[in-house]
């Protein structure tokens, strides 16, 4: 009964969500209170009837029901508990309910949380938000049922995908969905604006900790993914230009643009047009990587199974929310009022560098994606477009970002002064400088990575400069402590997310020196690999509860004498008779040891990749970062408006995040 | 019991819907725009306060907050009234809430079906998991001695009764290759690959049965199976012409007969008339076969099919199969018994469904 209970709430979420994007639509066109007032319980609800309806599918999978179709494909009544909560979004149904869930769940807290907004503009965006849920529910109820069921059940399930049974699963995609699908409210906020014309910095205001609720979860939900990607693939790569993770790259670069310039609209009432445009670009990318992965046009680690019929029903969704949106952006972008002039160098001309260059960079890894799918479907000739092609038109635009964020810090708002501000960054200029000589006289090696390695040491210390600036005027320690405590929380939400980015290159630009060996070896044989010493000791199997596995008890020596111990293994699963390696990974300081069994051959010898990586932990510890930078700034509740400057040498008093 | 809950949810949903239409409302709709910019201003008095600001900075900001804060006030007020949509909404949504999701759900779901979790089905199927135990014990046994070939042997067919046909496959080909092919061995084998490959007869596991057939000529499984891929590789032609010598070869009372008949009619061939007694060399092998041997083979066939259909029921042609194939082998209870879980498993396939029935009919299957 649970089952089919959750079914029926599933459905019943879709009757709800057609009266819930009429019914306060209309309200707001004919200013019926009313019927906007209809908005918040529905949007409540509506995410009550798909808790249930998750919660129905969760009791399934847990107590094995392999009556429900998606519980018989994906599960195995001896899988390990945690993955049988975490399988019900390890395929597609389960995720696509977890999407609808996650939706509604930014419904219902615009619902519950947004007690100062105008009502128009709460039912409007509410109404927007309840138009998405509908589509997708509707999708998912009649492409991609969860509840589907068979009689008489089987005995045995088909188990989950062995790649996926692994912590990752639990975290990696709520975290990137709640970011995904957190740009859905940001485009409803937009939508909402351009139908009730109500484009102002207030607006801005409301939407600022929805955009960066959602910044934060993408950011983490990409690090986790590409850790994870890291650690099971089995061959130490982080980062692939996989489409499906460009997909998630994309609404970021998007997101974060969209970030910065509603910075802009909130404090100085400018960049209205663009901020809107960006709102509806982030989240149509988002859109755009949900079809990628779900319509087969594409194969990958991520591609459930697919089928023509679902990609065309997203396609449909695809155009009509992206077409609605951007010909209702046509029709009002021309009757908006200009806001705030600016002067080309600002902190306003700044931000729409860094709007340029983040919106450009995200059309480069676009052409990247969808060229080759394009040029196959036309010409049927296959291309890979890989790293080299990135490298080479990603790289050369994100250094000019990283170059101008501690510039755009330091200018103020309408009019600033480049000089200044360039003088002031001498102390960041003069470490990166320094640290990229001395990487490069210690390391050696190409040029590159000391090079990218100064510029991301410039970058953490000119994210500081700034603060530094409005700190060190305090006449003691304890007044510059709190005058540092004084400080608006956003400030530093800037300067530790902008440092976090420069953590993040530091660890990209120190693969360089990484040390890759594979190798065969028999036991007690030792491996150098950097600066260790690397011995597999004895193989020992064991047995899981749905796989066996063959693990590799390896030491680790560093001049003779042991610092640490590690276990990779190589894991068979039975029902799906695949094998999946376990790396070995230890982290010494901030790089890591990494080694993969990648075959054991019969005479007990072991072919071996072994890497040795300098500071890679940094690339994910930066997201982190990044992402507390985000949350210090979410934590600050305080309205914003820019000051505009008549003379430089006055101090900014609220810079953007 | 499942009704009422389904009828407490609609409720609890057209309720939450109602619910603010009922209530009056004062708030103006413009207002928090005015008072959005009052708080800006507040707050740069505040900030001016904590030493945040200096005066200038502040009499900059305090006058483009006072600009903006004229900007709208300018804007018309609503009055916040409802207009009579408030009454049709309420209409709208008593009708449309609970007649899109009783249609729909109509359309979707099983409301007769209760949960079948895992302890449920265990409780139905006692011994399940001493079998599962002892696979599990014989699967350790062999991990350790891979080649003790009775031990694939045995593990084989349980593994077909449990559905895992890629292991079955991997079981019987192990056998095979430690104590020798025989042609059963290799039937099974194929017949497993088949299955794994759901149904598909795939060129290993054709391999498979030509080498039954060089061993055995006229062993009617191989021989079915290999008219099978000339179907599915789109030979029709030699597919019939196959079946057809089957059924011509073979006694008219064989188990497959209905089964290669119903072939050759689906691919558009006539089948032969009923013979007398088989003849032809196919016919042949079969009947210079010992009829023990005859009878376990079949079984083994039949065996396989109501094994695959308990693991997944949906497959029509199979029940209908299977039901046929029973009453050849005049098993009248286990006929009987097949029908009750065909007409569980075809529950949400009328269609499916009446084919049973009427088949049960014409067999005269009474339950």
């Amino acid at each position: 009964m649970i089952v089919e209970i959750g079914h029926y709430a599933l459905v019943l979420a879709l009757a709800l969500a057609i009266v819930q994007g009429v019914a306060p639509l209309v309200g707001a066109l004919r200013r019926d209170a009313a019927l906007m007032a209809m908005a918040q319980p529905a949007a409540v609800m509506q995410f009550l009837l798909i808790g249930v309806s998750f919660a129905a599918l969760t009791h399934a999978y847990v107590t094995s029901d392999f009556s429900v179709v998606n519980v018989f494909e994906n599960s195995h009544s001896l899988k390990p508990l945690i993955y049988k909560y975490s399988g019900v979004w390890g395929n597609h149904e389960g995720s696509m309910l977890l999407w609808v869930l996650i939706l509604a769940l930014f419904g219902a807290t615009v619902a519950l949380f947004s007690r100062g907004m105008p009502d128009d503009l709460r039912a409007l965006v509410l109404a927007v938000q309840s138009w998405l849920s509908a589509a997708f529910l509707l999708f998912v109820l009649l492409t991609s049922n969860p509840f589907a069921r068979m009689i008489p059940a089987p005995i045995e399930g088909r188990d989950l995908n062995p790649l996926l049974q692994d912590p990752g699963l639990a975290i990696h995609p709520p975290l990137l969905y709640v970011g995904y699908v957190g740009f859905s409210i940001t485009f409803s906020f937009a939508a909402a604006a351009l139908i009730s014309g109500r484009i102002d910095a207030a607006w801005a205001r409301y939407v600022r900790p929805w955009t960066l609720i959602a910044w934060i979860f993408l950011t983490l939900g990409i690090a986790m993914g590409s850790y994870w990607a890291y650690y099971t693939l089995g061959w130490g790569g982080f980062w692939f230009w996989d489409p499906v993770e460009n997909a998630s790259l994309m609404p970021w670069l998007a997101g974060t643009a969209l970030l910065h310039s509603a910075a802009v609209m909130e404090k100085r009432d400018a960049l209205k047009i663009w901020t809107i445009f960006l709102a509806i670009l982030a989240f149509s990318l988002s859109l755009l990587g949900t079809f990628l992965v779900r319509s087969g046009v594409l194969t990958s680690v991520h591609s459930f199974a697919t089928d023509p019929q679902r990609g065309v029903f997203i396609l449909g969704i695809l155009i009509f929310f992206i077409g609605g949106s951007l010909a209702l952006f046509a029709l009002r972008a021309s009757a908006l009022k200009p806001g705030g002039i600016f002067a080309p160098v600002s902190r306003e001309g700044a931000l729409v560098l860094n709007n340029l260059l983040l919106t450009t960079s995200c059309a480069t890894v676009f052409v990247g994606t969808l060229y080759p799918l394009a040029l196959e479907a036309m010409t049927d000739e296959k291309i890979s477009v890989g790293a080299p092609f990135f490298n080479l038109t990603f790289g050369p635009l994100f250094i000019p970002i990283v170059l101008a964020m501690p510039i755009g810090q330091m200018l103020a708002w309408k009019r600033g002064d480049l000089y200044g501000a360039a003088q002031r960054l001498t102390l960041a200029c003069a470490i990166g400088f320094v640290g990229a000589v001395l990487l490069y006289a210690m390391r050696g090696g190409p040029i590159v990575p000391p090079v990218l390695a100064g510029l991301a040491l410039y970058l953490i210390v000119g994210s500081f400069v700034e603060i530094w600036g409005r700190v060190s005027g305090g006449s003691s320690v304890g007044a510059m402590f709190s005058r540092a405590i004084g400080l608006p929380r956003s400030a530093w939400g800037t300067a530790i997310a902008h440092a976090g980015i420069g953590l993040t290159l530091f660890g990209l630009a120190a693969t360089g020196w990484g040390v890759e060996r594979i190798v065969t070896v028999k036991p007690n044989q030792p491996v150098v690999a950097g600066p260790y010493e690397i011995i597999v000791r004895g193989l020992e199997p064991r047995d899981g509860s749905n796989f066996r596995e063959l693990v590799a008890h390896t030491d680790i020596l560093e001049g003779g004498r042991l610092i640490a111990t590690m276990d990779p293994s190589r894991r068979s699963f039975t029902t799906r008779t695949m094998v999946r390696t376990e790396a070995g990974i230890k982290t010494i300081g901030l790089g890591q040891v990494y080694m993969n069994i990648a075959e054991v051959r019969d005479d007990g010898s072991l072919d071996l990749r072994l890497y040795w990586k300098p500071y890679v932990a940094l690339i994910w510890l930066g997201a982190l970062v990044m992402a507390l930078g985000g949350l210090l700034s979410l934590s600050d509740r305080r309205l914003r408006i820019g000051i505009a400057k008549r003379a430089a040498t006055r101090v900014v008093a609220q810079p953007a995040e | 019991m499942i009704w009422a809950a389904f009828a407490l949810m609609t409720g609890a949903v057209v309720l939450a819907v109602l619910w603010p239409l009922g209530r009056a409302r004062t708030a103006a709709a413009r207002a928090p725009d005015v008072s959005f910019y009052r708080s800006q201003i507040e707050e740069i008095d505040r900030d001016l306060a904590l030493g945040l600001l200096t005066q200038a900075d502040a009499d900059v900001a305090k006058a483009e907050a006072g600009r903006r804060l004229l900007r709208v006030s300018d804007e018309p007020i609503a009055d916040g009234k409802s207009r009579g949509g408030a009454r049709m909404a309420a209409v709208a949504a008593l009708i449309a809430i609970p007649a899109v999701s009783l249609t729909l759900y109509l359309a979707l779901g099983h409301p007769d079906l209760a949960d079948l979790p895992l302890s449920t089905r265990v409780a139905e199927r006692q011994g399940q998991s001493e079998v599962q135990s002892a696979v599990r014990k014989i699967e350790d046994h062999l991990a350790a001695n891979p080649n003790d070939g009775r031990g694939w042997d045995i593990l084989g067919p349980v593994y077909m009764k449990m559905g895992r046909y890629e292991d079955a496959a991997r079981a019987f080909g192990n056998a095979n290759r430690v104590l020798g092919d025989t042609p059963e061995r290799l039937t099974a084998q194929g017949e497993a690959l088949v299955y794994a490959a759901q149904e598909a007869v795939t060129p290993q596991a054709q391999e498979i049965f030509n080498k039954v057939l060089d061993m055995q000529p006229g062993h009617p499984v191989a021989y079915f199976y290999l008219a099978l891929a000339r179907e599915q590789s789109g030979d029709r032609a030699g597919a019939i012409e196959a079946y057809s010598q089957l059924a011509q070869g073979t006694p008219p009372d064989a188990p497959w007969q209905p089964v290669v008949r119903a072939r050759i009619v689906a691919l558009g061939g006539t089948p032969p008339a009923a013979q007398e007694g088989p003849k032809g060399e196919t016919a042949d092998a079969v009947r210079a076969m010992p009829s023990d041997e005859q009878r376990a083979m079949i079984r083994t066939m039949v065996d396989g099919l109501a094994a695959r259909l308990d693991a997944d029921g949906r497959d029509v042609e199979g029940w209908l199969r299977l039901l046929r194939s029973y009453k050849v082998l005049q098993e009248n209870d286990l006929a009987k018994a097949a029908l009750v879980k065909a007409r569980n498993a075809l529950n949400a396939d009328p269609d499916g469904l009446s084919r049973v029935n009427a088949l049960a009919d014409e067999l005269g299957l009474k339950s």
